[in-house]
């Protein structure tokens, strides 16, 4: 990979994932061990879109590696609501910090941006683009309870939009994984990631409509929220709803190993009867966010600048 | 080599129905009705006063039907040969001097074009008023924007930023 940036999961090679995976693991096991570690650093957070998880953790991370960040705060309050374009915005704010952030509903936004700065910038989704720092925790937490190679892992929910699954898809293709795809039709993958998964060597990608048709082979069930609002029609809606939500009786077909991850916010597409069983993965994956940011930061702010391979 | 029957301006029979030019480009061999695209792409409308000649949908005995452009007075540069091979795969580019073809080559698809093209995708941040070139990787039988990723593979004339 380019050590200056991070833009998607595809500049990651499989030895890439890996060196960042076992570094996750160190810091995970002895956080005081990288404390101090970048204590002049300031992280610039650039976020367009509204975010919980992606920018609090990105905050924890920093500042127990010892640094500092600084927030360009709502849209509303800063100077992009006076027409700013983004390449303004993040050669402005690079000039007060060692590393960027950034989060934007545009898809391409995080491409574009770091052509115009020498500070390593890491995408933290870019419209339905993708979401590579959400990746390597969902990496982390799959590696944790189930493992990376001979696996077979079920996607499920918005496929279209989302970009948590891009970005995992192309991460999977790394490994010996049986990526099994569950959408309606409306919201399945885009030709974009088919055809690059199509491209890849030895990946192996099936798409179905229904979750009965995998589940019991499934050693990962990753869900996604099905967004009502993408649908033209209520009713379409409805007629599908029901089919991509997980409880305790639909899981009475899968594996007792079977670990279920979202990338979260959920609405009810896991019900909460799952929350208390050995299969709940989610919040535990997204704690796993911080040492996994924390070992994306330090690699980026010990190397970053220099572009080399 | 053209399979059609070549006069010494790159066109055949058909084509005598649009005047020979003295120096300049003859584009032979385009697929019928993107004869006017030819032009967008090279941002040829007239207005400077170049001197054009089109023939459109003239019979052709390799595509059947064809276009034919002819650019008084203008040697294309390998990039705009470049370009016009997403749309035009099959031209022939003919460089008149003195009315004599003096060089006769096939286009070749590059691999990238810059800032010819736009992204149809509303949500691609090329499209958001940002100081950016568009870029799009060429692929076999499709173009894709280097930033949102979006394939094209129909219509790609449809996409020429004019």
């Amino acid at each position: 990979m380019r050590h200056d940036h991070l833009i998607t999961s595809k500049q990651l090679s499989r030895a890439d994932i890996e060196a960042i995976l076992d570094h996750a693991a160190e810091i995970d096991a002895d956080p005081s061990a990288v404390a101090d570690r970048h204590a002049d650093k300031l992280l610039g957070l650039l976020f367009f879109e509204p975010s919980t998880r992606t920018k609090m953790s990105f905050e924890t991370a920093m500042k127990r590696l010892g640094g500092d960040v600084v927030d360009m705060g709502s849209v509303e309050s800063s100077s992009v609501k006076k027409g700013e374009t983004l390449a303004d915005t993040v050669r402005v704010i690079e000039g007060y910090t060692d590393a960027l952030v950034l989060r934007h509903p545009k898809q391409g936004a995080a491409a574009m941006a770091s052509e115009f700065v020498d500070v390593p910038l890491l995408n933290a989704g870019d419209g339905a683009g993708h979401h590579p720092t959400q990746t390597m925790l969902d990496l982390y937490t799959i590696r944790e309870n189930a493992g990376l190679d001979d696996l077979t892992i079920g996607i499920m929910g918005d496929l279209k939009y989302g970009r948590t699954v891009h970005s995992l898809a192309y991460a999977l293709s790394n490994f010996d994984a049986r990526q099994h795809f569950v959408s309606p039709e409306s919201l399945q993958l885009p030709r974009e990631v088919v055809y690059d998964l199509h491209q890849q060597e030895g990946a192996q990608v099936r798409e179905h409509e229904s979750i009965d048709d995998v589940l019991p082979s499934l050693d990962v069930l990753y869900v996604t929220r099905i967004q009502r609002e993408r649908f033209p029609d209520e009713n379409e809606y409805q007629k599908v709803a029901g089919e991509y939500q997980i409880d305790m009786d639909t899981l009475d077909a899968a594996s007792d190993d079977l670990t279920v991850m979202h990338p979260l916010p959920r609405v009810d597409e896991i019900a909460p009867d799952v929350d208390e069983t050995d299969h709940a993965a989610y919040f535990e994956q997204a704690h796993n966010g911080v040492p996994v940011r924390m070992a994306l930061l330090d690699r980026l702010l010990s190397e970053g600048g220099d572009g080399d391979e | 080599m053209s399979d059609d029957h070549d006069h010494h301006d790159g066109t055949d029979d058909h084509e005598l129905r649009v005047s020979k030019i003295r120096n300049g480009t003859v584009i032979d061999h385009v697929r019928g009705g993107q004869a006017l695209n030819v032009l967008a792409i090279l941002g040829i409308d007239g207005s400077e006063g170049e001197e054009v000649s089109v023939g459109m949908n003239v019979p052709s005995d390799r595509l059947a039907r064809k276009d034919i452009v002819k650019v008084e007075g203008r040697e294309l540069s390998q990039d705009e040969v470049d370009v016009l091979s997403l749309i035009a795969p099959d031209a022939t580019i003919n460089i008149v001097r003195d009315y004599e073809v003096i060089e006769k080559h096939r286009v070749e698809r590059p691999d990238v074009v810059t800032g010819v093209l736009s992204c149809p995708n509303p949500s691609c941040i090329t499209t958001a008023g940002e100081p950016v070139t568009s870029r799009f990787e060429v692929l076999d039988d499709a173009v894709r924007c280097s930033y949102c990723e979006t394939i094209v593979r129909e219509e790609i004339a449809s996409l020429i930023d004019t």
